[in-house]
């Protein structure tokens, strides 16, 4: 049985439909969390933070306070009000280039003090709004504008790992997972459990969700799906790296 | 409710960060977010030891990006919030700071001047002029109070946070390092026994009721589409600011009605030309002082009268004409001869502001 769900109660029907150019998985990350903060019903409770590229189209998405920052800011002005106001359910989305490039301090910083705040970062292994440059995310042999001939790890590096990280560096009571727009149900149970964990004062929770640029991709629906579940799953692993809770279980 | 950090009054013999600290204390802030950097660290250090006592929070940033842009959270999420830094970390509080003036955002950034360019030296400069006053990528649509002595210090860190809250502009307070460090007799007091009240602090977000529901939800942007956008948003900042400019705009002067050469200068440097404006008076040379405390807005009005009569100015800074050329924009079209004496990055003595006014008197 395959029902098209509602739109979430908390979207701005008036920006509808949205800004993303057509198959854009912003919408369906963006729609995970809506159907998250319907669910948890914290509409009122949510400040949604969304930076700077292709996130900030999203900067009147939600029937939500929003506040649209600077590159790589989010987690900063998020983590600001959140340490001035503990009420707040804050969550800050961006896209790879603002968590683990020009964001990365941030990024860092926030998981090793275990800011309660939710950070969601959407891979699409590029910069979608500059027009498709290179960014940390992008694949190996990857053609991008900054890398017409495909990405040599040799001259620069691989792709970052970035839930790897955040749970490597993050203490106990962190929540990290990554997630996809090839599988909405489950990104969406992520989404909740790192909202929740923020509510429950645990720590920093941290989601990644795979996504996907038919634009700069330049790929037909075959060739993007193909793209994210062949290319993009080799490399980064959809599942939860770090649970409260269960630190011991991961150390076996 | 934890008791008022100032009870009365009392004079203090204290260095002008820890001036900072308890003017912050007293003008009700609630929270500090902070970068160690030299000259303002003691800031930091007398906030933190003093605030549990009070209530007040502090967050250690990773650096002045990240401790000017959660100061931006902080008064989003309705708090009185600040910040301090110098230097090269002024240069990255530039960034948070264009944010704040494109979404009007009343952050307050205590800035404790050092030798520049670059790391230069920890110690003392009025280098940091052009960029406090005209940072990032915009209009300058911020409020730059220069203190000269640690009464200032205390008396504009409050009212910098009532004029950010009351104009929504992002307000600093431009000190140096010589007044960081330094120790003077300062009063400190509770800002309500006299008469100061607090302008009272308002969320941007996270209001009560069901936003869309009970209320607009609240859409903050600093990315427009359009020029036009763009242009209709700033048509609307740039009059609110020029309203507002005669309002905020403060100088301090004497001796200029009738003098021929006027002294302009600003922060601690003002201190060494009223001495020697003093003494040469004394001496019988016709010479004002004049010190503009606002230095974005520039007292204009202020200046232009003195410049109506004075015939010659002499602007001293320890800088390259930082301030001398807020003065030319202010004055422009003024006949006085601008004459100078900059020592970027050193101190100015009064014994070196009359000599060069009798080198220039002959």
């Amino acid at each position: 049985m395959t029902v098209q769900s509602a739109m979430p109660k908390c979207w701005n029907e008036e920006t509808k439909p949205h800004k993303f150019c057509p198959g854009c998985g912003h919408g369906l990350v963006l729609k995970a969390l809506g159907q998250a903060i319907d669910e948890l019903g914290i509409q009122d409770k949510v400040v949604f933070g969304c930076d700077i590229g292709c996130s900030l189209l999203s900067w009147d998405f939600f029937n939500v306070d929003t506040i649209q920052t600077h590159h790589g800011r989010t987690n900063p002005v998020i983590t600001g009000m959140k340490r001035a106001n503990a009420d707040i359910i804050g969550v800050a989305y961006m896209g790879d280039g603002g968590g683990y490039a020009i964001g990365s301090q941030h990024l860092v910083s926030a998981a090793t003090r275990n800011e309660r705040i939710t950070s969601i970062v959407v891979n699409n292994t590029q910069y979608g709004m500059t027009g498709g440059q290179m960014a940390p995310t992008t694949m190996p042999g990857q053609k991008t504008e900054t890398t017409p001939y495909g990405r040599d790890p040799e001259t620069t590096g691989s792709p970052t790992q970035g839930p790897e990280m955040v749970a490597a560096i993050a203490p106990e009571g962190a929540y990290v997972a990554r997630g996809s727009v090839a599988n909405v149900r489950q990104l969406k149970g992520y989404i909740k459990k790192a909202l929740e964990n923020q509510m429950a004062g645990n720590g920093f929770s941290f989601v990644e969700a795979l996504s996907l640029c038919p634009t700069n991709w330049r790929t037909n629906a075959k060739d993007t799906w193909k793209f994210l579940e062949e290319d993009m799953y080799k490399y980064f692993k959809v599942g939860e790296l770090k649970v409260p809770g269960s630190q011991e279980k991961e150390g076996q | 409710m934890p008791e008022k950090p100032i009870q009365g009054e009392k004079k203090v013999f204290v260095t002008g960060n820890e001036v900072v600290a308890w003017a912050a204390l007293a003008a009700e802030a609630e929270i500090m977010y902070g970068y160690p950097i030299t000259p303002q660290n003691e800031i930091m250090h007398y906030w933190t030891r003093t605030i549990p006592k009070f209530g007040r929070r502090f967050l250690q940033t990773e650096d002045e990006l990240s401790a000017g842009f959660t100061t931006v959270g902080g008064v989003l999420a309705g708090r009185r919030a600040f910040t301090a830094t110098a230097g090269p970390g002024n240069i990255l509080m530039q960034e948070p700071l264009s944010m704040a003036e494109a979404m009007r955002v009343p952050i307050v950034a205590v800035v404790e001047q050092r030798g520049g360019p670059s790391t230069a030296t920890v110690i003392y400069s009025q280098q940091e002029v052009t960029l406090t006053t005209l940072g990032g990528n915009g209009e300058g649509l911020r409020v730059v109070y220069s203190t000269a002595t640690h009464q200032d210090l205390f008396d504009y860190t409050i009212k910098a946070f009532n004029t950010a809250w009351k104009y929504r502009f992002p307000t600093f307070v431009l000190a140096d390092g010589y007044q960081a460090k330094m120790r003077e007799s300062v009063v400190f007091y509770d800002p309500a026994e006299r008469g100061i009240k607090m302008v009272p602090t308002e969320a941007y977000v996270g209001r009560p009721g069901m936003p869309g529901v009970d209320r607009p939800p609240m859409h903050m942007r600093n990315t427009y589409n359009m020029e036009e956008e763009l242009y209709e948003v700033l048509q609307e900042y740039l009059a609110d600011y020029a309203k507002a400019a005669p309002e905020i705009e403060e100088h301090e002067a004497f001796d200029t009605a009738d003098a021929d050469l006027v002294v302009i200068s600003h922060g601690v440097v003002s201190r060494a030309c009223k001495m020697a404006v003093q003494e040469l008076r004394q001496q019988g040379y016709k010479v004002g002082y004049f010190r503009p405390i606002t230095l974005r807005p520039m007292p204009e009005k202020a200046l232009r009268e003195v410049a109506a009569t004075a015939k010659q100015f002499l602007v001293v800074e320890s800088a390259q004409g930082q301030l001398a050329r807020l003065l030319k924009e202010a004055m422009y079209g003024g006949t006085a001869e601008m004459l100078t004496l900059f020592k970027p990055g050193v101190g100015v003595t009064s014994e070196e502001v009359v000599a060069r006014v009798k080198e220039i008197k002959g």
